[in-house]
């Protein structure tokens, strides 16, 4: 049995093997030590339904995690509810309408930049809106004068990444939030880059009034697996009635070992996202990482992230495009239009060598204004070596573009399974017969 | 690309006989989406106004949309699409059309562009 586990160890890659540079996916290092925690027994045998008096401990904890989120982004409350960063994005949106509504001013449209994960307009569309895009300029920042455009009396509000999925940090931040209340409508921070600001910048006092964290990329749990995430979403005050209930909360009138609760009585709530309090253990391993590194922890971390980013950036724009130039922040997008255009060499086929270095791919084709874009993000976990090994075998498939073109377009070779055939994957769609017969 | 058609700046390309025209994607679009794994086809009978969504192309990379070029109303659907998709990525300006369409008496057809035109489009 132990083998088994182990020989499908083996076949799979994992952080623990080597680097696994997914850009916009933050797959940094997960501290083991966070495991033993979530094990304890106090957090991991607990009923979600005993009575408060009797978890005390575990609702402290989701109650000061709230606190902590709050205190990182300068927000006033948070809910722990959301399971995943794009359940975040869409309690986000429904707290958006449930305003609007309240107000007797109900709004139609959300604007979206054109470098936005996409999961931002289908968290719009399911709340009910319709997404306008907002192109970014030649720099990959927000065009600030289209938005002024786009921005009306129909704006419910603007999502904003940032740093944006290019790795570039939106300097005209403040302008542009400043816009967006103008138009009386509200301005959400899509925190899944939070790794490049912790402990740096806060979205609450840059004037956001929402946003979601993803524990499980910033906060070290582990993802990649299907889950589970948690995608806790902050407010301002003025929205804090909207948030899911039940909210972990304090009363510090009453005695100790009563003074923690779950707050139901929240008739303005948006209502329950998640059954229970969400993903519980997966809040415990982001609040072990928290208490264990601290603010200046924290704050080292985005600064390693930065640097780990801008060192790789600096060592492969000799042998790559790279189209947004300067300093990035945690990832960058380095384009593969020059390997395509002289070599027939595409974003894919390095992204498939990669995997015969022994390295994961990055992300590709993503964000879509950048062609045979290959978007890289090291994180803070990486050392040195590892970054060098990295570009060494980045800076080989390059070379090997231009000498042996033929080598990249047929990888794998030395991976357990080689190329996979995505077009037929997709065209022949069959999962019932999975034992690989396929009608003709 | 082929000699006779007319192009758009949105990746369509036109062949127009009198006021039937037949419309796909263009060779040059079909490249940048890499392998086609699902063509949604129009309703033969829809009216289309220009920038109309017309279909939406899947691919393993993307998801896109065509739009209708000029005025007109779809008479017919190249239903061999359904079956296999990947015609689009053999031959997009040929086999692979995707509608026929009655144009519009009134449709404005000066917008759309030459061959040569098209390519600098691309290159641009």
């Amino acid at each position: 049995m132990v083998r088994h586990f182990a020989r499908l160890a083996e076949k799979n890659h994992h952080v623990d093997r080597a680097i696994y540079p997914l850009g916009s996916c933050t797959m940094k290092y997960n501290p083991r030590v966070n495991e033993d925690v979530a094990a304890l027994e106090g957090l991991a045998g607990v009923h979600p339904e005993v009575e408060g008096e009797y978890a005390q401990g575990a609702i402290a904890m989701m109650y000061h995690l709230g606190r902590f989120l709050a205190e990182i982004s300068g927000m006033d409350a948070v809910s722990l509810q959301p399971p995943a960063g794009a359940s975040g994005e869409l309690v986000g949106m429904l707290m958006v309408r449930a305003y609007h509504a309240d107000r007797g001013d109900q709004r139609k449209t959300v604007i979206v930049p054109d470098s936005a994960h996409g999961t931002n307009p289908a968290s719009v569309a399911l709340a009910g809106y319709c997404t306008m895009e907002v192109a970014s300029g030649p720099d990959g920042r927000i065009d600030v004068d289209e938005l002024r455009r786009e921005v009306d009396g129909d704006t419910a509000a603007v999502m904003i990444t940032n740093p944006n999925t290019l790795g570039v940090f939106e300097t005209r931040i403040q302008e542009i939030i400043d816009v967006v209340h103008e138009a009386g409508a509200l301005a959400y921070l899509d925190g899944a880059n939070l790794n490049a600001s912790l402990g740096i910048a806060r979205s609450g006092d840059a004037g956001f009034d929402i946003m979601h964290f993803n524990l499980h990329k910033t906060f070290s749990a582990p993802h990649g697996g299907g889950g589970p995430g948690s995608g806790p979403v902050g407010v301002k005050a003025h929205l804090t009635k909207y948030l899911p209930y039940p909210l972990a909360s304090r009363d510090e009138a009453k005695a100790e070992g009563y003074e923690y609760f779950m707050d139901y009585d929240r008739p303005k709530s948006i209502g329950k996202v998640h059954a229970v309090y969400g993903n519980f253990l997966v809040m415990a391993k982001a609040y072990a990482y928290i208490l264990t590194l601290g603010p200046e922890g924290l704050r080292r971390v985005a600064e390693n992230a930065v640097l780990n980013a801008n060192y790789l950036q600096a060592l492969l724009e000799p042998h790559y495009e790279l189209p947004y130039k300067g300093y990035c922040q945690h990832e960058f997008v380095l384009s593969a239009t020059r390997q395509k255009e002289e070599h027939g060499v595409r974003a894919l086929d390095i992204a498939k060598r990669l995997l015969d270095y022994g390295v994961h791919a990055p992300t590709i084709y993503f964000p879509l204004i950048v062609k045979e874009a290959l978007m890289i993000e090291p994180t803070e976990t990486e050392s040195r070596e590892s970054l060098d090994r990295f570009a060494e075998a980045m800076i080989a498939i390059a070379r090997e573009s231009e000498e042996t073109p033929e080598l990249v377009t047929g990888a794998p070779t030395s991976t357990p399974v080689g190329r996979m055939d995505e077009a037929c994957a997709a065209r022949e769609l069959d999962v019932c017969s999975w034992d690989g017969d396929r009608e003709e | 690309m082929s000699e006779g058609l007319k192009y758009s700046e949105t990746h369509e390309w036109l062949k127009i006989e009198g006021e039937e025209a037949t419309l796909g994607l263009t060779d040059y679009a079909q490249g940048e989406l890499g392998d086609i794994v699902f063509v949604e086809l129009p309703a033969v009978g829809q009216v289309l106004a220009p920038g109309d969504v017309l279909t939406t192309i899947e691919s393993v990379k993307s998801v896109s949309e065509l739009y209708a070029p000029v005025a007109g109303e779809v008479t017919d659907v190249n239903t061999a699409l359904d079956a296999d998709p990947a015609i689009l990525n053999k031959n997009a300006e040929g086999e692979g059309w995707i509608l026929k369409m009655k144009i519009a008496p009134d449709a404005d057809v000066s917008g759309l562009m030459t061959a040569e035109q098209y390519e600098a489009h691309t290159k641009g």
